[in-house]
């Protein structure tokens, strides 16, 4: 009921911005109707895509981007499962662990996976080496956060009839606590790689490795009947990853 | 007689446990497969990962800013000597992210009614949601390259693919919220002689509008990201100045505009959490 006088005030300042921001990218209408005539004319220029006679070759920069995402998500659950089992509160009882923990997941995952791959390529080389570092690092915050949340929603009377019965505590969490959440955690890897999927065609943009390399270089030279191929490539390859981990997480839910 | 029962029922979990074991073997080794196949694709071995490892190690090193207990004023006044042109160009980058959220959002908001299935007639719903699909699936580094192009260097290119791209992701979760809605309003809208526009307006968006705005939140956080990057590709935004100062091995700029980003992506994580929860009320988060 508090937010109904608050409304024009809302609606006020959020119009000001708007108008600000409109005249900071500088939309005049001239600039509106010059860029999409433009547009268009490259629309027609994509039409009919073409591979251009590179088909080997842009098949394999997808297959480049599919590793990457791949290993970049594997590396990163290898690398999570450890750090999320320090920031679970009911795994390690140590406040301030658990609070360095989480501001680690949170720094980690708060810098984008592009630049993750700017520093990659600058400090390991251009190639797909660099893109797997740059997908792995920020989705082991990631994981490492939806893991240790996972973690802490366990059921705690499990691991203590294992205690119960002598095990000692790295046998407790192994026996008790990760089979209750491993279904959990192996689906939020399929999202992981889903999403990983999508990051690993844009890498190569940066000289990380994978299809996106060709995609910009088409672009730059406006090759855009081509760009436009690798483009509706890149779309196929995410709705057949799509496609595999919903089929694998479902049968993960329901075995 | 029950010892046979039991000879039985022993042969069946046998059979059971050695199917079981062959999955196991066979998933794994499909796993292996995999993974070798990835390592070889995408150029990784173990010598490489071990060299590679130390290599960018040391280079996030490199970025971290020498400080002195002694002179720490004036050392962190020379690590962040850029930093009024870094807040303004922060600024720059929210105000992307916000206008591109926006211009979204007024696309996603009309084209959700149309995508949700319980209110339009099927080949509507169709034709919008492979519209909306498409949209989302292009990425936004993506839209931006051609964007560029078709409109020049700058800003505006960087807010058409954040909004294009938010647009297709906003319009099938606001449509998922639409579906939700409970539909008695919307025939009594009906009922009382209401068009389908007033009818959507009147019936559906009051149930709605709390997940939408809460949706349209979340949104503005991955853009405020997003819009820190696109910069890369001549977008505007930070993200042109980082690039910069990666390409040209200023190690410390790196540092300090990281450590900008992440202070800003932090704060508008916070005060978009407290907006969100505030506006879903008694709804859970």
């Amino acid at each position: 009921m508090r937010r109904i006088p608050a409304a024009p005030l809302v609606f006020g300042l959020g119009t000001v911005l708007l108008m600000a921001g409109l005249w900071r990218i500088d939309a005049s209408p001239e600039r509106i109707w010059n860029g999409l005539s433009r547009l268009g004319w490259l629309v027609t220029l994509m039409w009919p895509p073409s591979p251009g006679g590179a088909l080997p070759d842009l098949l394999h920069g997808l297959a480049e981007s599919l590793a990457m995402a791949f290993l970049g998500t594997l590396l990163a659950a290898l690398a999570a499962l450890p750090l999320a089992l320090l920031g679970a509160g009911n795994v390690v009882g140590s406040a301030l662990l658990r609070f360095s923990a989480r501001r680690l997941y949170d720094g980690l995952r708060g810098i984008d996976t592009l630049v993750w791959a700017l520093v990659f390529v600058s400090a390991v080389g251009m190639g797909p080496f660099a893109g797997i570092l740059a997908l792995a690092v920020p989705d082991t915050g990631t994981l490492a956060k939806l893991f240790s949340e996972a973690l802490e929603g366990a059921d705690r009377r499990q691991v203590e009839a294992v205690r119960a019965a002598g095990a000692g505590r790295m046998l407790a969490v192994r026996i008790g606590l990760l089979p209750q959440v491993a279904p959990v955690m192996l689906s939020q890897l399929l999202y992981t790689l889903e999403s990983n999927a999508r990051s690993s065609t844009i890498l190569g943009v940066v000289g990380a490795g994978g299809i996106g390399l060709a995609l910009a270089d088409r672009i730059r030279i406006n090759n855009w009947d081509e760009a436009a191929f690798i483009v509706l490539m890149i779309l196929a390859m995410v709705a057949l990853i799509d496609g595999a981990s919903r089929m694998v997480r479902l049968r993960l839910i329901r075995p | 007689m029950p010892a046979a029962a039991i000879l039985a029922a022993e042969g069946r979990w046998r059979a059971a446990r050695a199917r079981r074991r062959r999955d196991l073997a066979l998933g794994g080794a499909a796993f292996l497969a995999a993974v070798l196949a990835a390592a070889w694709i995408g150029e990784v071995s173990l010598p490489r990962l071990a060299r590679g490892l130390p290599l960018a190690w040391d280079y996030i090193v490199r970025t971290m800013p020498v400080l002195h207990a002694a002179t720490l004023g004036s050392d962190i006044a020379d690590w962040m000597w850029g930093f009024g042109d870094w807040v303004a160009l922060l600024g720059d980058t929210l105000l992307m992210a916000y206008v591109g959220t926006l211009l979204g959002v007024a696309v996603a908001l009309p084209a959700s009614f149309a995508a949700a299935a319980t209110l339009a007639p099927g080949w509507v719903v169709g034709l919008s949601r492979r519209l909306l699909e498409f949209a989302r699936t292009v990425p936004t580094l993506v839209l931006a390259l051609v964007f560029v192009y078709a409109f020049g260097l700058g800003p505006f290119a960087g807010v058409l693919a954040i909004a294009v791209h938010s647009a297709g992701a906003l319009g099938k979760l606001f449509a998922e919220e639409h579906e939700n809605a409970a539909l008695a309003p919307v025939e009594a809208v009906r009922a009382a002689g209401g068009s389908w526009p007033a009818q959507m307006r009147f019936g559906v968006l009051p149930q709605s509008l709390p997940g939408v705005l809460s949706l349209g939140l979340l949104r503005f956080e991955i853009n405020v990201r997003e819009a820190s990057v696109l910069g890369i590709v001549g977008a505007g935004g930070i993200g042109e100045e980082l690039y910069l100062a990666v390409r040209q091995f200023e190690y410390q700029d790196i540092s300090a505009i990281l450590l900008l980003i992440l202070a800003t992506v932090a704060a508008i994580d916070l005060v978009c959490g407290a907006l969100r929860r505030r506006v879903l009320g008694g709804r859970a988060a």
